[in-house]
């Protein structure tokens, strides 16, 4: 027993079941917690176990680049938005028909997806460990491979689809404000030179009226 | 370890955040992020058949899944921040204009 869990296949075991427990705990949280800001925190918790699972699965250049896009960038932008918006955190109101209807659904989801997966997949999933790979094996080499070479177009059109993002993010965002002062270029370029243009006025200069008080 | 505990873990996932989009009725960020979990298991699920299988292209698919779900949690987002300018409020129930 001692053994077998200090091997090193034990302790990966003991690794899965530690960060599967903390992964299944965090997207709970994620799902039940009241104010917004906790549910992105511990949805951040989450995809760390989640990348710390890619890791025992030896795809260490996804697990790398979930913690860097996902827990780097989009859950900091998730952040940004609760933060900006003023939201109000309403006071627990009991359970409603709404979630009795979403947890007998899940329950039965999840019952016909291990049914499919413990009767009839068993035979068809392969059912041996893990495939190692030798010291001298990169698999962020091996994903680039594939990419660069094979979907070299997806990849490019995976770049197009970021800029539609970025241009419908700023244009959705983006606010007209009446009060914003501004120059007008096209009746700027309409100026006509003697209608239109500041003119200099020349006259005496006035006798002051003697505001200060002093005669 | 073998696959089916990885499955299993990915269908328990997908099934909490399912529940999390019917549970959810005082926020559309909480729905936002439910998504993102459900894709996330999708994603365990194509890494753990890559694999177990020893073909690396599962994992090149994921990598296109994390740009456009990268996109999906953008925009999403500006349509919220648009949503919120309009009604002050991010409540499911109130999002009932189209009567559907």
């Amino acid at each position: 027993m001692f053994e077998f869990i200090f091997s090193p296949e034990g302790f990966q075991v003991i690794l899965f079941y530690v960060y599967s427990a903390v992964l299944i705990g965090a997207a709970l949280a994620v799902v039940t917690m009241r104010n917004s800001i906790y549910s992105a925190l511990f949805l951040i918790l989450a995809f760390f176990s989640a990348a710390a699972l890619w890791m025992l699965l030896e795809a260490e250049f996804l697990a790398l680049t979930l913690v860097l896009v996902y827990v780097g960038a989009v859950m900091v932008l998730f952040l940004f938005v609760i933060m900006m918006l003023d939201i109000k955190v309403k006071p627990k109101s009991g359970m409603s028909s709404y979630t009795k209807a979403g947890i007998f659904v899940a329950i039965l989801m999840g019952l016909e997806m291990i049914m499919l997966l413990g009767h009839k997949m068993a035979h068809v999933l392969p059912k041996d460990d893990l495939v190692k790979h030798g010291k001298d094996y990169s698999n962020v080499k091996a994903v680039a491979e594939n990419l660069y070479t094979q979907y070299v177009l997806p990849f490019e059109l995976a770049s197009v689809i970021l800029l539609v993002a970025i241009v419908a993010a700023i244009l959705l965002t983006l606010r007209k404000r009446d009060d914003y002062k501004h120059v007008d270029p096209e009746s700027q370029v309409h100026v006509k030179a003697n209608k239109n243009r500041m003119r200099v006025v020349k006259m005496e200069a006035e006798a002051g009226n003697n505001i200060g008080g002093e005669e | 370890m073998s696959l089916i505990h990885y499955l299993v873990l990915a269908g328990i996932l997908f099934v909490i955040s399912i529940a999390g989009i019917f549970i959810n009725r005082r926020n559309v960020l909480i729905l936002l992020m439910s998504i993102e979990l459900m894709l996330l298991a999708v994603n365990i699920n194509f890494i753990a058949f890559s694999s177990y299988l020893n073909d690396i292209q599962g994992q090149v698919f994921v990598f296109f899944i994390l740009t456009v779900a990268a996109a999906e949690a953008a925009i999403g987002l500006a349509i919220l921040v648009v949503i919120f300018r309009q009604r002050k409020s991010l409540e499911v129930n109130k999002l009932n204009e189209l009567k559907g």
